[in-house]
């Protein structure tokens, strides 16, 4: 079911890919072409010659796609469906033996021995020196010194070929073996039977690569992954028993024992002497675990892992291309359960998954939280009856609320009557309504604005026109409008809740200094003229104020609601972030503690268009309200 | 009664910097109904003070104006005024603009469509009643303005440099339409500018003013205003008596703005 499902969108992506490359490469020779061929006499730096080239928009767009495409690994699961899970087995081998490879230098700098010698050495040095310091007595001086040295010593011990005990090269050599015997079934590439039908059955049951719940389903589906599956246990086991090979000798632990004690009977009593135990004890404690061996004692093993490396990266063969190439910016990496993608791949959504994550939270039966984001509700008209008359109107009808009967049964009267219109409890007819987290967010802004506006383009106004209004409330409103928006939201959110009320008393405050300013700017930039010629007409100051003040001020209350608009969306995503159970904020702040990147995309695309959607409506609005502008 | 009558007006602003400057000084004069006047004078010399004062847009510190025997108080419908650049209202249409007054009064609606339509055909801009202000030339405009304020029938029209901003072409047939309109409705116009050839054309009588403090230095009866309605304004122009006043006047005005400079230097 799911491989129907699968490949016809992984063909779709593929086709996709190549006609974007033939697209792009068809706009950028025609757009090559024409700038060959035009003549023309523009000079650089006039504007016309920027006017035009349609076939450098879908250049510019068809590379846009196809970056997305490629770093998303879309591209890859396309043309590669089975990379991942290859991948994925190699990973599981990487993740095997990365415990044994980081103690030589393949990726590191050093052998882990030397680099150990190397800080113990410091560190040894320091205590000498300390040892010598005047807090300690001569006597005391002597002791300490002694003891740094046979600590000293015990850690050089170490190093010489004489310390290592015959078990532990066995051991070694042991372990070298194994990990060659596995490298040898690598490199012959033999699969048994019982492999072959595991193979079969996991390319017949197991969901492709991002299909599942699982981003790669780990189970090997082609026989060069079943190689590096089958080696892979073998290999954490061995990497296990090699992290517990010490060098430590029955000689070795006798000294460990000896200075523990003589360390011990330095005693608590001077606590500069105690202090200085402590230290000892630390150092000893980094040592005793033997993990320095003599200079050539691991070469086997080395020998071996490197072995191991060179047959694996010969048996990936192409996947080393794929890998390099087709996913760029990450890699598919092992943990304890599943294989996952890393890096690009991972926080940037393949397109084809986004649109199907899309048309799924866009089915309003599935939502988000199900909440879809955008549908048609029938709502009963008694809930907004009740949700617009204040349930206080009950309380001033004269007479008691009933009380319940002793058949306990509740009576009614005319106050219940009332409170129970005020509160919405009547059958009604419904009436659709749109609903959803995207209406919820667009509503917030639209009444946030709306008393943004209705309040504050008349205080505006008078701030512009009166002495007394603009000295009484310039300060508050420049107090409170630098303040940014999201600093405020803490506060009127404990104050008026996380619901909406307290959201769009945030929206409201950033909108209505916006307003403010704006209406004010307008008014104070009527012409004189035009006033006067009005009084001359005979207006009224009311009159003078409606048909004329405001009319003047329109363009700079338009560029207001604007800019109040733009800003508005931002606070409210911010908000919605901080708090709430609906909007679009609310769906990108779960989806951020899920890390799921395509929904946190999604939602970033829906906000852009939204801003652009509402951007475009006010343009519309300005262009047909004030034609006028900048040409009285 | 309806003289316009200006009795020793004195008009002091006081600067944000304490300067104390004297616009106007001992202003008298009195212009009968139908009179038409022109002011002329140099730039300071208070003209613009003058018209603003008559209009009610200022309330002078000396002296009082009177139209009708009433105190001026305030601006109101009886003085129309006429702005340099017309001061329309851009939002509106032509005929929205002209019936502004009406509508601030509430008139019918009816009665108010054909006074516009009147008007509009007065001024000559018959057809252009729905067309958006902002997309007329200069001229059309100013005809505009002067529509916008004459349907208030106002007992004295008050303009500002009126004409100061169009083509010399425009400016000549708006000078006979002010005469035209002068003629046939009989109203008291005030006209102040900076052409001393428009003062002589609009000016029944012709004050010239002078600078600092702002006051009136000359008065002049003139017959050039009837001379235009019979013929042709370029013939009056070249009228012998017309240039000898016009260099009379230039010279003066001349001589007072060297008086300012040579004071400023």
């Amino acid at each position: 079911m799911s491989e129907i499902f699968h490949s016809p969108r992984g063909m779709f992506i593929a086709a996709l890919f190549i006609i974007l490359i033939c697209v792009l490469i068809w706009a950028t020779w025609y757009g090559r072409r024409l700038a060959r061929t035009e003549v023309t006499d523009l000079v650089f730096g006039n504007p016309m010659k920027a006017l035009g080239g349609y076939h450098w928009v879908i250049s510019g767009v068809s590379t846009v796609l196809l970056l997305w495409l490629y770093f998303s690994w879309d591209a890859a699961r396309a043309f590669f469906p089975n990379a991942a899970n290859e991948l994925c087995q190699v990973a599981k081998v990487e993740s095997a033996v990365i415990p044994m490879r980081t103690a030589f230098p393949f990726e590191e700098r050093l052998l882990r021995g030397t680099n150990l010698l190397n800080r113990d050495n410091t560190q040894l040095d320091i205590l000498r020196a300390r040892a010598k310091g005047n807090a300690f007595d001569e006597t005391q001086q002597a002791q300490l010194g002694a003891l740094v040295d046979r600590l000293a010593s015990l850690q050089t011990s170490l190093a010489s070929p004489d310390s290592l005990s015959p078990e532990t090269t066995a051991k070694l050599d042991d372990i070298a073996s194994r990990i060659d015997a596995a490298t040898e079934k690598l490199n012959l590439g033999e699969l048994s039977d019982a492999q072959l039908t595991a193979i079969a059955n996991a390319r017949e049951n197991q969901p492709g690569w991002g299909q599942g719940k699982t981003e790669v389903p780990g189970d090997p589906v082609t026989e060069r992954g079943a190689l590096f599956d089958a080696i892979a246990p073998e290999l954490t086991e061995i990497a296990k028993e090699y992290i517990d090979v010490r060098n430590n000798s029955p000689a070795f632990l006798d000294n460990v024992a000896a200075l523990e004690t003589d360390i011990a009977a330095l005693g608590k009593s001077v606590p500069a002497v105690d202090d200085f135990r402590k230290q000892l004890n630390k150092m000893l404690k980094r040592i005793d675990d033997g993990a320095v061996f003599p200079p050539g004692a691991l070469d086997k093993v080395e020998q071996s892992l490197a072995n191991l490396h060179e047959v694996q990266i010969e048996k990936k063969g192409s996947l080393n291309w794929i890998d390099a190439f087709a996913m760029p910016g990450g890699k598919i990496l092992s943990g304890n359960t599943a294989c996952s993608e890393q890096g690009s791949g991972r926080w940037l959504p393949k397109p084809s998954d986004t649109v199907a994550t899309f048309a799924r939270l866009a089915n309003p039966s599935i939502g988000f939280k199900n909440i879809p984001l955008l549908s048609i509700k029938q709502k009963p008209l008694a809930e907004m009856a009740g949700f617009l008359i204040p349930d206080w109107i009950a309380d001033l009808v004269p007479g008691e609320y009933p009380r319940h009967q002793a058949d306990g049964t509740i009576g009614e009267n005319l106050k219940s009557k009332v409170l129970n219109i005020a509160t919405g409890n009547f059958p009604s007819i419904s009436v659709p309504v749109p609903t959803g987290h995207i209406w919820d967010s667009i509503m917030r802004v639209v009444a946030g604005l709306f008393f943004g506006i209705v309040l504050g383009v008349p205080l505006g106004l008078l701030m512009g026109l009166s002495r007394l209004a603009k000295g009484f409330f310039d300060p508050l409103i420049e107090l409170y409008r630098p303040v940014p928006p999201l600093a405020w939201a803490p506060l009127i959110l404990t104050i008026f809740g996380i619901q909406d009320d307290g959201k769009i008393f945030l929206l409201f405050m950033v909108a209505f200094a916006i307003m403010v300013i704006s209406a004010r700017t307008g008014a104070t930039g009527t012409q004189l003229s035009k006033i006067h010629a009005s009084h001359s007409l005979g207006a009224s100051r009311w009159q003078i104020l409606r048909n004329v003040i405001l009319p003047n001020s329109l363009p700079e209350i338009l560029t207001g609601i604007r800019i109040s608009i733009g800003v508005c969306w931002g606070t409210l995503v911010a908000a919605e972030m901080l708090a709430g159970t609906t909007g679009i904020g609310f769906v990108e702040n779960v989806a951020r503690k899920q890390s799921d990147y395509e929904i946190i995309w999604i939602t970033i695309i829906i906000l852009g268009l939204l801003g652009l959607i509402f951007d475009l409506i006010m343009r519309w609005v300005i262009d047909k309200t004030i034609p006028w502008r900048g040409k009285g | 009664m309806s003289d316009l009558i200006a009795d020793h007006v004195d008009m002091t602003f006081t600067m944000p910097s304490g300067e104390q400057v004297h616009a106007l000084k001992d202003v008298s004069f009195t212009l009968k109904e139908g009179e038409l006047l022109s002011v002329l004078g140099p730039s300071g010399c208070g003209k613009t003070t003058l018209l603003n004062l008559i209009a009610g847009f200022l309330r002078p510190t000396g002296g009082r104006i009177e139209l009708n025997g009433a105190e001026i108080d305030g601006p109101g419908v009886e003085r129309g005024m006429v702005f340099q650049q017309g001061a329309l209202f851009e939002w509106l249409t032509v005929s929205e603009n002209v019936d502004f007054g009406l509508r601030m009064k509430k008139s019918p609606k009816a009665i108010n469509r054909q006074k516009v339509e009147e008007w509009l055909e007065i001024v000559g801009l018959q057809g252009f009643g729905d067309t958006p202000t902002y997309q007329l030339s200069g001229g059309m405009q100013q005809r505009v303005a002067l529509a916008r304020c004459l349907i208030n029938d106002p007992d004295v029209i008050l303009m500002d440099e009126p004409l100061g901003a169009l083509d010399a072409l425009t400016r000549e047939k708006m000078q006979s339409l002010v005469l035209k309109i002068w003629k046939e409705t009989g109203k008291t116009i005030m006209i102040i500018t900076h052409s001393v050839e428009e003062a002589l054309l609009l000016g029944e009588r012709l004050f010239v003013m002078a600078p600092r403090p702002g006051r009136l230095h000359k008065e002049y009866n003139l017959p050039f205003a009837e001379m235009g309605l019979k013929q042709d304004l370029r013939d009056v122009k070249h009228d012998a008596q017309f240039g000898e006043v016009r260099e009379e006047i230039l010279s003066m005005i001349w001589n007072m703005e060297e008086e300012i400079m040579g004071k400023s230097a």
